[in-house]
C-alpha cells in the first residue's frame, strides 16, 4: 500500500475554483434512497473536492496517468472494514483487481455526505448507505474509459470488453486504464449507466485481504495520536471531576514549574497544560492547583439514579406501542409473570484514548483527528469541521480535517468533543498542539452507553404462549442532547414518544403477542450518555430475549422452538436462528458440566442469532463456545463479515462478564482497565460465524454482532445453574 | 546520557531519566508504532523487547534501559516480513489496528520462549494485551501460523526467525 495513512494528500476541499470535472454530478442515486434508507446525495451543488489526479469522474475515484487508482474513503476505518469494503464496490464495477487499488481518507466535505448533509460513520451504515453510489461511481468511470478507447481505436464501444483495468478489443489490442485517464477526463459524465448483474460479481461477496492490514503490522499505520506535524506540542487538560462542575479557580504555578511545561490555558472545558511531551503535560496537570465549582450534582450516585428510574415507571411513561388491551389480558386471571431488568452505563474505552491535533494560523484551522463524523453543516451543532471552526474563531471553509486511522470508535468518536477542545486551544496557543486524554480523563468523561432499568409483565395462555406482555423502560435520553438540532423525522419521532434509541429492540420486538405495551420514561440527568456500539439494542435485546426466555421456561418449551413458533411471520428471524441451531447442534446435550442459552437480534437491517456454551467455574461464569449465524442481505466482504460478528461478540461479551461505570458523588468511579475490566485472550471463546445471507439488500456488520450475546450466555446460565440473570454484569450467587 | 541500543543501532539520548521508554520512543525519537492505552501496565499497547524479554515501556523508566537491547515494532523486519507479521498478514488479525504492534511483540515473545506454543501457552502469554476489537480467535489462529512460518524458516535456511532485517 503506497499512498499516506494519514489522507492528508485527500484534504483539500473545493474552494479552488471550478475544474470542469467539479460541476458533475456525483453519486447518482436512482431509487437507493428508497431501498437502502439515508444515500449520498445527488450532488450537483456541491462539486467534487478540488484534485490534481488526471481522471476525477466523481468525488470518489482518481486514476492517475502513471496508473495509480485511489478510492477516496468517506467513512471512517475503525477496524470495521470500509478502507477495504468501499473500494470493492468500486472496484468490482471499474472491472480492476482489488489489489491494483489503494484508499486514502477524504476530506470532510459535502460530496462524502448523506442525503441530510452528514459525513458520520455510524449506525452500521457504511455499505447501506454507499453500495449504490459507489458501484455507479465505478460504472461511470468505466464507461468513459470504455468510450475513451473506442475514439482512439475508431471502434464501436461495444466491440471492447473492459477486464483487469484493461481495455481490450476483439482484435487483442489493449489500452490500460492508465493510457485512458487524459482522454477520459475530457468526456461528459453520463448518467444512469448500468451495474453489473450480481451473478457477474467478481470482487463483491469475496474475502478479498484489506487493504489497510500490512500497514496495522508494521506500525506504519498513522492513528490520531500519531498524527501531525512535527515539531507539535503536547496538552493534557483538567476537566471538571464532578458532571454539571464549572471551574472555580485554578493557579497554574506548580504546573508552570514543571520541567517542559510551557503555559497553562483554560479552556471551556477546563485548564489545558502544554508542554513539549506528555510526560511534562500530565504532570503539570496532575500539579494544577484548581478548585472546581461542583455544583449541584455532587452527591449523585447509582442508588438515586436507579431509584429515579424505578419512579419514572411508577409514574407511567409514554406509550411507544400498544397492541390489543393488555390490561384487560392482565386483569383476565391468569398469573401474571414479572421481571425487573437492570443495565449500567459503560464507558466505550477504545483502546486509543481520545486525542485531536489542531493548528490555527493566518485565518486558517487544520485539524488531525481520529473521528467518525467529519461534517455536518446545519445540524446537531456541525462535525468535526464546523465544530473546530468555530471553536477555533475561524470559518469552516477556512477549516480542514485530516481524518486519521481511528483506534477503536464504537460510537464515541461521534462526539465532537475531544475535536472542539483542542480547536479551541490551538487557536489561544501559537503552533501546532495535540491533545492527549489519559485513559483516566478518556474513561471518566466519556459520553456512556444510558444505564437503564425495565419492568415486564406478561400472562401466557392455556398453550404456553404469551397472551399479554408488558414492558417498562427508564433511562436517560441520547437523542435529547442532539434536540433541537436534530434531523426532522427523528425529532417528531421523539416528540411521538419513542425515543428511537431508547426503544428500539424493545418496541418493535418481533415475537407475535396479541397483545402488547412498551413505553419509554425519560429520565434527565446530568450524566453524558451517548452511541455505544448497538445502542439501545445493547440493552433492549438483552432484557427482551431474557424475558422471552423466561415465558419458555414458564411455558415448559423449548427456547428455540418457542422463539421460532412466535417467529411466523418473521422469515429472516427464523433463518439465523435455524442455521444458529443447526451449526451449534442444538438440542443435543452439552458437554458435562456445560449448558448452551440461545438469543436473536434484529438491529441495523442484519439479523444475527447466537448460541453460547457456558459453564461455572469458581463461581465465575466461563464463556467456551459461541455460534453465531447473521443475514446481513448482499454479502460484500465475508471475512470481513465474520470477523465483525466476532468482534461484536467480545465487545458485548466484555460487557456482559466485566462492565459496569458506577456514580458516586456525581463522578465515575472507574478509571482504567483495573478497575473496568475488558475481556483477554484466556476469557475469549472460540467463535464460529455462518453466513445465511438472504440477498436483500445490504445491512450493517459493525453492530449487530453485539447485541445477541448477553442474553445468549444468560440464558445458559440459567439452563446450567437456575439462576436468572436480571442484573449485567453477570454475578453468580 | 542513557546508552543503549535500538533495532540495533546504538543511541545516546539526553532525556529525563524519569521519562517512561514510551514517551522518549513516541516524541523523541518519533518511532510512533508503539502505541500509548493505559499508563498503567494493563494493557500491553506499549510492549517492546528489551533484551528480549517483553515489556511494558510505559512503566520502564528510559534510565532503567542503560546498556539494554530494545526492539520495537519497527525493529522487527525492514518490510513486515518477520513470521509473526506474516502470519498476522494471512490471518488477517487486525481490525482497528490500535493494539496490534503489542500483540505482535508479545507473540515475538513467546514463539522465541516457545517455538510451537499450545492454547494454554497463548493464554498465559497473551492475556497481558487487550484488543478492543476482539481479534483474539484471529491471534490465537496466527500465532499458531507464525509457529509454522518460522519452523519452516528455520528448515529451509537454518537462519531462525529474523525476517529480512
Amino acid at each position: 500500500m503506497s499512498e499516506r495513512h494519514d489522507g492528508s494528500t485527500g484534504a483539500e476541499n473545493g474552494s479552488k475554483g471550478l475544474s470542469r470535472r467539479t460541476f458533475v454530478k456525483i453519486g447518482v442515486v436512482a431509487g437507493a434512497g428508497l431501498t437502502l434508507g439515508v444515500s449520498y446525495k445527488v450532488m450537483a451543488g456541491p462539486g467534487v473536492p478540488a484534485t490534481d489526479a488526471t481522471f476525477a469522474p466523481n468525488a470518489f475515484l482518481r486514476i492517475d496517468a502513471d496508473g495509480s487508482i485511489t478510492v477516496m474513503v468517506g467513512k471512517s476505518e475503525m477496524g470495521q472494514g470500509v478502507a477495504t469494503a468501499l473500494p470493492q464496490l468500486i472496484a468490482e464495477e471499474l472491472e480492476v483487481p482489488l489489489s491494483q487499488v489503494s484508499f486514502q481518507f477524504a476530506p470532510a466535505h459535502p460530496a462524502y455526505g448523506t442525503g441530510i448533509g452528514m459525513q458520520v460513520t455510524g449506525g452500521s451504515t457504511s455499505v447501506v448507505q454507499s453500495w449504490q453510489p459507489l458501484r455507479e461511481a465505478g460504472a461511470t468511470a468505466r464507461w468513459m474509459l470504455r468510450e475513451a478507447a473506442a475514439q482512439r481505436w475508431g471502434v464501436p464501444a461495444d466491440q471492447i470488453q473492459m477486464r483487469e483495468g484493461k481495455a481490450i478489443h476483439a482484435d487483442n489490442s489493449e489500452l490500460t486504464y492508465a493510457e485512458l485517464a487524459s482522454a477520459a477526463a475530457l468526456l461528459d459524465v453520463p448518467e444512469d449507466v448500468p451495474l453489473k448483474d450480481s451473478a457477474d460479481f467478481r470482487i463483491i461477496g469475496t474475502s478479498v485481504p484489506r487493504l489497510d492490514v500490512p500497514a496495522k503490522t508494521t506500525g506504519e499505520a498513522v492513528f490520531g495520536i500519531d498524527a501531525g506535524p512535527s515539531g507539535t506540542r503536547v496538552a493534557v487538560v483538567a476537566r471538571s471531576p464532578v458532571f454539571g462542575g464549572t471551574l472555580r479557580s485554578f493557579d497554574p504555578t506548580p504546573a508552570l514549574a514543571v520541567a517542559g511545561v510551557d503555559e497553562v490555558v483554560e479552556l471551556e472545558s477546563g485548564v489545558a497544560v502544554v508542554a513539549d511531551g506528555y510526560v511534562a503535560a500530565k504532570a503539570g496537570r496532575d500539579a494544577l492547583a484548581i478548585e472546581w465549582d461542583e455544583g449541584v450534582w455532587n452527591d449523585l450516585d447509582d442508588a438515586e439514579i436507579f431509584g429515579r428510574f424505578e419512579a419514572a415507571v411508577r409514574e407511567g411513561g409514554k406509550s411507544t406501542r400498544d397492541d390489543g388491551d393488555v390490561d384487560a389480558a392482565f386483569a383476565a386471571g391468569r398469573e401474571l409473570i414479572r421481571a425487573t431488568y437492570t443495565l449500567p452505563y459503560l464507558a466505550h474505552a477504545t483502546m486509543e484514548p481520545m486525542n485531536c491535533t489542531a493548528w490555527v494560523r493566518d485565518g486558517r484551522c487544520t485539524v488531525w483527528a481520529p473521528t467518525q463524523f467529519q461534517n455536518a453543516p446545519n445540524i446537531v451543532g456541525g462535525g468535526a469541521r464546523q465544530v473546530a471552526a468555530k471553536a477555533a474563531g475561524v470559518g469552516a471553509d477556512s477549516t480542514e480535517v485530516h481524518t486519521t486511522f481511528l483506534g477503536g470508535g464504537f460510537g464515541r468518536r461521534a462526539e465532537r468533543d475531544y475535536v472542539r477542545e483542542a480547536a479551541e486551544l490551538a487557536g489561544k496557543v501559537d503552533g501546532p498542539v495535540k491533545v492527549v486524554w489519559s485513559r483516566e480523563e478518556d474513561m471518566q468523561h466519556d459520553f456512556y452507553r444510558p444505564a437503564s432499568y425495565h419492568e415486564f409483565a406478561a400472562v401466557l395462555g392455556a398453550n404456553g404462549m404469551p397472551e399479554a406482555w408488558r414492558h417498562r423502560i427508564a433511562s436517560q435520553s441520547i437523542l435529547q442532547r442532539m434536540v433541537p438540532g436534530w434531523v426532522p423525522g427523528f425529532a417528531a419521532n421523539w416528540a411521538g414518544n419513542s425515543d428511537p434509541t431508547s426503544t428500539e429492540g424493545a418496541r418493535n420486538q418481533p415475537y407475535h403477542v396479541p397483545n402488547i405495551n412498551v413505553s419509554y420514561a425519560k429520565v434527565d440527568l446530568p450524566i453524558p450518555v451517548g452511541f455505544w456500539r448497538s445502542v439501545g439494542h445493547s440493552s433492549n435485546a438483552f432484557v427482551v430475549e431474557s424475558f422471552i426466555d423466561e415465558l419458555a421456561h414458564a411455558a415448559g418449551r423449548d427456547p428455540y422452538e418457542y422463539r421460532r413458533d412466535l417467529l411466523k411471520g418473521h422469515p429472516r428471524h427464523r433463518a439465523v436462528l435455524d442455521a444458529v441451531a443447526e451449526t451449534s447442534k442444538w438440542g443435543s446435550p452439552a458437554p458435562e458440566g456445560r449448558a448452551r442459552g440461545i438469543a436473536v437480534a434484529e438491529s441495523f437491517g442484519s439479523f444475527v442469532a447466537q448460541v453460547a456454551e457456558v459453564s461455572v467455574e469458581n463461581a465465575q461464569p466461563r464463556v467456551h463456545q459461541v455460534w453465531c449465524a447473521i443475514d446481513c442481505g448482499v454479502v460484500v466482504n465475508p471475512a470481513i463479515v465474520s470477523a465483525q460478528m466476532e468482534s461484536g461478540i467480545v465487545y458485548g461479551l466484555t460487557a456482559a462478564l466485566h462492565g459496569r461505570i458506577n456514580i458516586q458523588g456525581g463522578r465515575v468511579v472507574q478509571s482504567n482497565f483495573h478497575d473496568y475490566q475488558m475481556l483477554r485472550m484466556r476469557e475469549a471463546p472460540d467463535i464460529e460465524v455462518v453466513l445465511a445471507p438472504s440477498g436483500e439488500a445490504p445491512g450493517g456488520v459493525g453492530e449487530p454482532g453485539t447485541p445477541p450475546i448477553a442474553p445468549a450466555v444468560t440464558n445458559a446460565l440459567f439452563v446450567l445453574t437456575g439462576q436468572r440473570i436480571r442484573e449485567l454484569p453477570i454475578q453468580m450467587t | 546520557m542513557v546508552k543503549f541500543t535500538l533495532n540495533g543501532e546504538p543511541w545516546e539520548l539526553d532525556v529525563p531519566s524519569a521519562n517512561p521508554l514510551l514517551w522518549v520512543l513516541r516524541e523523541s525519537l518519533e518511532l510512533t508504532g508503539t502505541k500509548f492505552g493505559c499508563g498503567i501496565g494493563q494493557c500491553g499497547a506499549c510492549m517492546v523487547l528489551v533484551n528480549g524479554q517483553p515489556t511494558r515501556s510505559c512503566q520502564m523508566p528510559i534510565s532503567a534501559v542503560q546498556g539494554a537491547e530494545v526492539m520495537t515494532i519497527e525493529g522487527l523486519s525492514r518490510h513486515g516480513t518477520h513470521p509473526v507479521q506474516q502470519a498476522w498478514v494471512e490471518e488477517q488479525v487486525p481490525q482497528c489496528g490500535y493494539c496490534q504492534s503489542g500483540q505482535i511483540v508479545s507473540a515475538v515473545a513467546l514463539l522465541a520462549a516457545k517455538p510451537n506454543p499450545t492454547d494454554e501457552d497463548i493464554d498465559g502469554a497473551m492475556s497481558g494485551n487487550v484488543c478492543r476489537c476482539g481479534t483474539y480467535t484471529a491471534i490465537r489462529r496466527a500465532i499458531h501460523r507464525a509457529a509454522d512460518l518460522q519452523a519452516e524458516a528455520i528448515a529451509t535456511d537454518g537462519a531462525g526467525a529474523g525476517g529480512d532485517r
